[in-house]
C-alpha cells in the first residue's frame, strides 16, 4: 500500500514536472506548426539563469526562500522573453511555411548553436542552486518523506495548465489562437494578423520552457546537455498525449510519469526506456496520441 | 447477368458526422458505356467515385465491379482489377518529369513489385511512354518537370496514367475543370478517343453541360447525395427537377452559348 | 552489365583511394576509415530522405551493426571481421523487418519522432545492461580478415571498408534508378498517385526501410571494428542527428555525396575542435542553416550546379 502511494507520489511529481517540459513545445506546435528541437536549449538557458541568480541572491549566506522561489520565476520569464524574442524575431521568422520536418531541423541547428552559446555564457562547470529546495525542507506523509519543493511543482504545473487553459478556451486571444490552429488560411483572411501570433505564441513556448528549468535548477546540477536530455522525454510526452494539445500534454504526462514511477519502484532496470516504450505502445494503437486529431486528404 | 453489368452500387450511403454525402445510390453500368454525372458542388459526386474506388468506405451499401463485391478493398487492389480513376486536381509526381510520372506507370502496371537492380527506365518502356506522349499530344512537355506543365497537360497525363494499365473501366472527376475553355474539347477529344480505342467503359463527372452532351449517352444527375435523374441526356436534361436544382437556367444559359459557338 | 559515368568514376576514385592508402599518415588512413564507415551509415539516411522520410534514429541500425560486432568477438568467439559484419548486418535487417511493419504506418515528424524513440529504447536498454559494460561500453575483441588477428588492423580495415562503401556506392547507385528507388521518390512526392497506380506505398517504404537498415548497420560495425570499441552513445539522438547533419550537408544528389559529405564533417571536426573546443556544435548549426537556406541540395549541388551550367 504504502508503495503504491510511493508510486503515486513520484509519478505525480514526475509528470508534473514533464507536464512543465513539454507544455510550451506542445503550445508552440499547435500554432505554428514547429516541433520546436530547441525547446530543450530553453529549459537549459532557464536553468542556468535561475542557478546564477540563487547563487547571487544567496552569496551571503543567508535569503528567504520564498522571495528565492519568486526569483526562479521572474528570472524564467526575463530569460523566456529575452530568448524568444531574438530567435523568433531574429530567425525564425523567416522560414515560416517550409515543411514541417525542415522546421525540425532548423531548430535542431538552433539547438546545436544554442548549446555552444550556452557554454560560452556560463562555462562547462556545474551551476548549483539547491537553497530553495533545502530550505523548503520535507513533509511526511503517510510515512513517506518527501520534498516540498517537489510538492509544490505539482502545484505549479496544475497552475501553469489551468492558466493556459483559460487563456486559450476563455480569452479573446484564445480564441485568435484557436482559430489560428484550426485554420490558419481561414483566420488570416478574416483579418488575423497570424505573424503576431505566432510571436505571442513563440514568446509563450519559450518562457514555458525558460520556466521549467528555472524551477528544475534547485533539484539538479546544471550541466551542459541537460537540454539535450529534456528535449526527447518532452517529445514522448506530447507525442503520446498528440502534437499541439494542452490536455494530451497533461494525459501524456501523466500516463509517463506514472509508468515510470512504476517502474522505478518495481522494474528499476526499464526506467530508463520506459517513456519511450509507452510513447510507441500509445502511437501503436493511436497514432495520433491521445487527444489528436487526423486529417484525412481531400483527393 | 454480370456479363452486362460492369459496376452495380446497391443502397450506397456515406454520412460525414451530419452530412449525407451519398443517400442510397442504386447505379447499374453496362460495359461499353459512356456515363455522365452531373450535379452541382458537394452533389456527392466525388464521395461517389472515391467509394468506388476505395478511397472511402461507405456507411452502408454494396459496390459490385464484375459481379464482384468491392466494398473494403484497398484502392491498388481495385486498380488492379481494372478500374481505374482520374482526380478533379491531377494527382501526379510534382518534381519528376512528365515522361518518368509515365514510366512509373507503365512499370506499375507490368507488375506490382518494383525490382530492387534493374533500372527502371529501359528503351522498351521509354519508347511506349514516347507513344502515349503522342496519342496524348504531350510530346513537348516530355522532359519537363510536372510543376512547369500547364493545367491542361496535367489533367492529361493525369489521366493518360490511369489508362495505361488498361482498365475495364476509368471514373473521370472533372477531367476539363482548370482547363480553358478553347482547351475542353481538345483534351475530351484526346480522351475520348484513347478510351474508344481500349473499349473502356467510361464514367465522367462534368460540369460543362456541352462537354456533357457531346460524348456521353447516359446522364446521372445528383443532388444532395442523391440520384435524382438517371437516364438520355435529352431526357434528364429537360428534366423539371434537373433544371430547378442542376442546371439552373442553364437551359436557357446552354442554348445561348450554343448559338455564340455555332 | 553496362557502367554508366558514375560507375566507372566510382571505379575510379575507389582505386584511387586505395592506392593513396599506401602512401598517407596513419591517422589520415583511420579518418578516411571512420568517414567511409560513416558515410555508409548516411545512406542509410539518405535512402530514406529520397522516400520523404526523415530518420532522427538511425543511429539504432549504426549501433546494432557495432554491438553485434563487439558481441560476436566477446560472446561468441568470432573473431573473424566478414563473420562479424554479417552477424550485424543480419541482426539489423531482421529488427528491421520487425519495426518496420509500425514504421511504415507514419510519416513526417511522427516516423522521425518513432524512429529516434526507438533508438533511445535502445541507448535504455544498453545503459542498464551491466554486462555490456553500461555507459562506458566495451572493447571490440582482436579480428582479422577471416581469422585472427590481423598483423596490420589499420590497413586491413581501410580496405575492407573502402570494398564495402564502394560495393554499396555501386548497388545504391543503380538502386535509384531501379523500380523500388524510383516509386521511392514518387511516394515522396505523392502516395495517393502510387496507390492508385496499383502499387503499396507500404511495401515500397518498408522494402527502402529494411534496406537503409543494412546499409547503416554495415557502416557501424566497420566503425567498430576501426575504432576498436562500441558504447550506447551510438543509439544515442545526437548521433543520429549528426548523421541528419551529414545526411543534409552532402545532399541527394549523388550517390557520392554522403561519403564527401562525411569527410568533410570529420576533418572540420577534427580541427574544430582543437581550435574552438567549445564552439563545434555552434559551427554545425551555423552550418546547418546556412546549407538549408542557400544550398537546400547540399554541397553536392555545388558540382552538379557546374555540370548543368556547361550544358546550357
Amino acid at each position: 500500500m504504502q508503495s503504491l502511494f510511493a508510486v503515486f507520489i513520484d509519478g505525480a511529481i514526475y509528470a508534473s514536472w514533464l507536464f512543465l517540459v513539454a507544455a510550451g513545445l506542445t503550445v508552440i506546435y499547435g500554432v505554428m506548426r514547429i516541433l520546436n528541437m530547441a525547446h530543450g536549449s530553453f529549459y537549459a538557458i532557464g536553468a542556468y539563469s535561475a542557478a546564477s541568480m540563487i547563487g547571487w541572491y544567496f552569496a551571503d549566506g543567508s535569503g528567504n526562500a520564498w522571495v528565492s522561489f519568486l526569483l526562479l520565476i521572474v528570472c524564467a520569464l526575463a530569460a523566456g522573453l529575452v530568448v524568444g524574442t531574438i530567435i523568433e524575431r531574429g530567425l525564425l521568422r523567416y522560414m515560416y511555411g517550409r515543411d514541417e520536418i525542415l522546421m525540425v531541423i532548423i531548430t535542431y541547428a538552433l539547438l546545436l548553436i544554442l548549446e555552444d552559446v550556452m557554454k560560452i555564457v556560463w562555462g562547462v562547470s556545474p551551476y548549483f542552486a539547491y537553497q530553495p529546495y533545502t530550505a523548503l525542507g520535507r513533509v511526511s506523509m503517510m510515512g513517506l518523506k518527501m520534498s516540498t519543493y517537489d510538492l509544490m511543482l505539482i502545484g505549479v504545473a496544475i497552475v501553469v495548465g489551468g492558466a493556459l487553459y483559460a487563456w486559450l478556451e476563455r480569452t479573446t486571444l484564445g480564441k485568435i489562437l484557436r482559430a489560428v490552429i484550426h485554420d490558419r488560411e481561414v483566420a488570416s483572411a478574416m483579418g488575423v494578423n497570424v505573424a503576431k501570433m505566432f510571436t505571442i505564441t513563440f514568446l509563450v513556448g519559450a518562457t514555458l520552457g525558460t520556466l521549467a528549468g528555472a524551477l528544475t535548477a534547485p533539484a539538479i546540477s546544471v550541466v551542459p546537455g541537460i537540454g539535450v536530455e529534456v528535449i526527447v522525454l518532452a517529445f514522448a510526452v506530447v507525442v503520446v498525449g498528440g502534437l499541439g494539445s494542452i490536455e494530451g500534454a497533461a494525459a501524456g504526462a501523466l500516463l509517463v510519469g506514472l509508468c515510470r514511477a512504476a517502474a522505478v519502484h518495481y522494474a528499476p532496470e526499464f526506467e530508463l526506456f520506459v517513456i519511450y516504450g509507452v510513447m510507441s505502445l500509445v502511437l501503436a494503437v493511436r497514432p495520433q496520441g491521445l487527444f489528436g486529431r487526423t486529417l484525412a486528404r481531400k483527393i | 447477368m454480370s456479363a452486362s453489368i460492369i459496376l452495380e452500387t446497391r443502397g450506397l450511403c456515406k454520412t460525414f458526422g451530419a452530412v449525407t454525402a451519398a443517400k442510397d445510390l442504386h447505379v447499374t453500368i453496362a460495359p461499353g458505356e459512356v456515363v455522365g454525372v452531373i450535379g452541382s458542388n458537394g452533389a456527392g459526386k466525388t464521395t461517389f467515385i472515391n467509394m468506388v474506388t476505395g478511397y472511402l468506405e461507405p456507411s452502408s451499401g454494396e459496390i459490385l465491379f464484375n459481379g464482384k463485391s468491392i466494398v473494403g478493398t484497398v484502392p491498388r487492389a481495385i486498380t488492379r482489377m481494372g478500374l481505374a480513376r482520374s482526380f478533379q486536381v491531377a494527382q501526379l509526381f510534382p518534381e519528376l518529369s512528365v515522361l518518368d510520372n509515365l514510366i512509373i506507370a507503365l512499370a506499375a502496371a507490368e507488375s506490382p513489385r518494383p525490382s530492387f537492380f534493374r533500372p527502371l527506365r529501359t528503351r522498351a518502356r521509354e519508347a511506349r511512354a514516347d507513344a502515349i506522349l503522342e496519342e496524348f499530344r504531350l510530346t513537348a512537355f516530355r522532359d519537363a518537370r510536372v510543376t512547369a506543365v500547364p493545367q491542361g497537360a496535367r489533367k492529361l497525363v493525369d489521366i493518360a496514367m490511369a489508362l495505361i494499365g488498361e482498365p475495364k473501366m476509368l471514373l473521370l472527376d472533372e477531367p476539363t475543370s482548370g482547363v480553358s475553355v478553347d482547351e475542353k474539347n481538345a483534351l475530351m477529344d484526346t480522351v475520348m478517343a484513347a478510351v474508344r480505342h481500349h473499349g473502356t467503359t467510361v464514367l465522367f463527372v462534368e460540369h460543362d453541360m456541352d462537354v456533357v452532351r457531346r460524348y456521353v449517352s447516359r446522364i446521372l444527375a445528383f443532388y444532395s447525395g442523391e440520384i435524382i435523374a438517371d437516364g438520355t441526356p435529352d431526357h434528364v436534361l429537360a428534366d423539371a427537377k434537373v433544371r430547378e436544382l442542376v442546371t439552373g437556367h442553364a437551359a436557357d444559359g446552354h442554348s445561348a452559348r450554343k448559338g455564340a459557338s455555332a | 552489365m553496362r557502367f554508366d559515368k558514375t560507375e566507372i568514376a566510382l571505379l575510379g576514385v575507389g582505386v584511387a583511394l586505395a592506392i593513396s592508402g599506401l602512401l598517407a599518415p596513419g591517422w589520415l588512413i583511420f579518418l578516411l576509415t571512420v568517414a567511409l564507415a560513416k558515410g555508409l551509415v548516411v545512406q542509410g539516411v539518405v535512402m530514406q530522405m529520397r522516400a520523404g522520410m526523415v530518420s532522427f534514429g538511425q543511429g539504432l541500425f549504426y549501433c546494432v551493426g557495432g554491438y553485434a560486432v563487439g558481441m560476436g568477438g566477446q560472446f561468441l568467439g568470432v573473431s573473424s571481421a566478414v563473420l562479424l559484419l554479417v552477424l550485424g548486418v543480419a541482426a539489423a535487417a531482421v529488427l528491421a523487418m520487425v519495426l518496420g511493419l509500425l514504421l511504415t504506418r507514419y510519416r513526417e515528424i511522427f516516423f522521425a519522432m518513432l524512429s529516434l524513440a526507438f533508438s533511445m529504447i535502445l541507448y535504455g536498454v544498453l545503459v542498464k545492461g551491466q554486462a555490456l559494460g553500461s555507459t562506458d561500453g566495451f572493447n571490440v575483441h582482436s579480428w582479422g580478415l577471416f581469422s585472427g588477428p590481423a598483423s596490420n588492423p589499420t590497413m586491413t580495415i581501410f580496405y575492407l571498408t573502402l570494398a564495402c562503401a564502394a560495393v554499396v556506392a555501386f548497388f545504391l547507385h543503380r538502386y535509384t534508378r531501379s523500380g523500388v528507388g524510383v516509386v521511392c521518390e514518387a511516394t515522396r512526392e505523392n502516395e495517393v498517385r502510387v496507390e492508385y497506380l496499383g502499387l503499396s506505398p507500404r511495401w515500397i517504404l518498408y522494402a527502402n526501410y529494411v534496406v537503409a537498415a543494412v546499409v547503416s548497420a554495415l557502416g557501424g560495425g566497420l566503425t567498430a571494428l576501426a575504432a576498436g570499441h562500441v558504447d550506447p552513445e551510438m543509439a544515442y539522438w545526437t548521433t543520429s542527428g549528426e548523421f541528419v547533419f551529414i545526411a543534409i550537408l552532402g545532399g541527394t544528389g549523388s550517390v557520392f555525396a554522403p561519403f564527401l559529405a562525411a569527410l568533410v564533417f570529420a576533418l572540420v571536426r577534427t580541427y574544430a575542435i582543437e581550435l574552438v573546443p567549445n564552439g563545434w556544435q555552434m559551427i554545425l548549426g551555423i552550418t546547418l542553416l546556412v546549407i538549408i537556406v542557400f544550398l537546400p541540395k547540399g554541397l553536392w549541388s555545388l558540382f552538379s550546379r557546374k555540370k548543368e551550367g556547361a550544358h546550357s
